[in-house]
This record gives C-alpha cells, structure tokens and sequence, in this order.
C-alpha cells in the first residue's frame, strides 16, 4: 500500500444560502488539494456535497430564513468521510428519502425537472445516513476517492 | 446578452440556427433561475433549433440539470434544444440522471451545426 498523503480533518462552516454554498463548495476542494483528486473524484466530491447543501437550503431551513451549516470531513484508507450538519427541520418521517431514479421514458412534456439530488447522493455515495440529534439534522456519507491503491 | 451576477450568456444566429452560449462556469442551485430565464430570452421569436453550446461549463448540479429540462420543455414541441460541448463532470450528471437519452448530444457546438444546418426540426 502507499502511504496516504498527509491530511487533516477539517471543518467548513456557512449559513444557508446559495452563494455560500459555491464558496463553500470552493473552500471544501481547496482543503482537499493536499489529497490531489484526479478532476473525476473531485467532480463527484462537489456534486455530492453541493446536493446535500441545496437540499438543507431550499428544504431544511424555511425560503425567507436561513442558519447555520456545518461540514466536517476527514480522510480514512477507504475514502473520505464527511458529515453535514444543520439546525434545520427535520425530513420527513425523520428518514431519509428514496432518491429513487426519475422515469425519462416519459413524452417530453413529462419529463420531471427536479428530484434528482438525493438519487445522485445515493448513486455516488456510500454509507450515507441520517439522524435527528436534538435540534440538529445529521448527514452522514462516504466517497470512496483518494483510496490508496496497492503497489 | 443576459449578464447576472450568476448566469452570462450569449446569442448569435447562424444557418438559421440559434446558438446560446454559456459563458459562466456554473449551472447550479444560484444560477438555475437565471439560466431559465436568460436561455427564454436568448431564445424568444429565434429559429426552431436552438443550439446550446456548453463548453465553457465545468460543473451543473440537479438544479441545473432541472434548469436545462424546463427550458427544452419551454421550447418543446415546436422548437428544438440540442446540447454541445459538455465537459466530463456535466456530462457525469446527464449519464447517471438517463437525460443523455433525452436530449440530443454533440461534443461540439460545430458537429451540432453541421448536424442540423439544413434539416428540419423532426429529422
């Protein structure tokens, strides 16, 4: 095995907003740098990441209000490990959703325009799970990048 | 040309075939609206085809993605949406969301013309 390069957990913080999350976006692939995704992994990193903060931006927190967002992530022998957390409602029936794949072979006045971020979660993500601490909405998931390949 | 803080694009008309292009890096959750609302403008009283040129894109979410439907729906049935130049992360999110069997796919915007100059709208 080669040895992972060095890498330390972190944590980004936002408030519910849309341009917050690009920066923030930004900011997460900045902090992943030392671990020199190839443009395939950071391009799954970012959609991810961006799917579960427009989720808690436009479902968690009420249109007219926002609060606080928090992202921590660190990197194990298999992928990375993040964490998102925010003071939001709570989903619905406290679980999850499906994130079931939208039917295209529909006419194309049928053809759904949303409800596609929590089936991309789930397709590229591992592990992914959801608790309600509290207050607090907790995601969390694995992408399995940056894995270390034997020799 | 549309310029907003998120979404910059452009229009042009050749071979009686309306070219927007997509002059920001990103079509996400902060620029869907704009992009919907900009791809109608660029679009309105223009040629049935509609030529959507992607190459300066890097990265779309779902809400892009859903941005780019409505405004092919907002053409449909009479006109035409076809897509040109997406890069590998956009075109990552149309392969696993199935859209890249909904709409029409060039690599670039080039092929799209030589593909649909002169041939009507159905063929």
């Amino acid at each position: 095995m080669t040895t992972p390069p060095p890498f330390n957990p972190f944590e980004i913080s936002l408030s519910s907003e849309e341009e917050e999350v690009r920066d923030a976006l930004g900011r997460l692939l900045v902090a992943l740098g030392p671990l020199e995704l190839d443009i395939e992994e950071a391009g799954t990193v970012e959609l991810v990441i961006a799917e579960a903060l427009n989720n808690i931006v436009e479902h968690a927190y009420a249109p007219d209000a926002s609060g606080p967002i928090w992202i921590k992530c660190k990197h194990r022998t298999d992928g990375l490990h993040l964490c998102i957390a925010d003071e939001g409602e709570m989903m619905p029936n406290g679980q999850l959703p499906l994130g079931m794949a939208q039917d295209v072979d529909v006419d194309m006045m049928d053809l759904p325009d949303g409800g596609f971020g929590w089936f991309l979660i789930k397709d590229l993500a591992k592990d992914v799970r959801y608790h309600r601490i509290g207050e607090v909405n907790q995601l969390d998931l694995r992408l399995a990048v940056a894995i270390p390949q034997p020799n | 040309m549309l310029k907003d803080d998120f979404m910059e694009l452009t229009s042009e008309v050749e071979a009686d075939i309306c070219i927007i292009t997509v002059h920001s890096p990103r079509i996400d959750a902060a620029a869907a609206l704009a992009f919907k609302d900009g791809v109608r403008a660029a679009a309105q009283d223009g040629p049935d085809k509609v030529i959507l040129d992607l190459s300066a894109v890097t990265f779309i979410d779902s809400s892009g993605l859903g941005a780019i439907v409505a405004s092919m729906k907002h053409l449909a049935p009479e006109r035409a949406l076809i897509l040109a130049g997406l890069g590998p992360t956009v075109q990552k999110v149309f392969k696993l969301t199935r859209m890249d069997q909904v709409f029409t796919l060039h690599e670039t915007r080039q092929q799209a013309l030589d593909m649909h100059r002169g041939s009507t709208c159905d063929s």
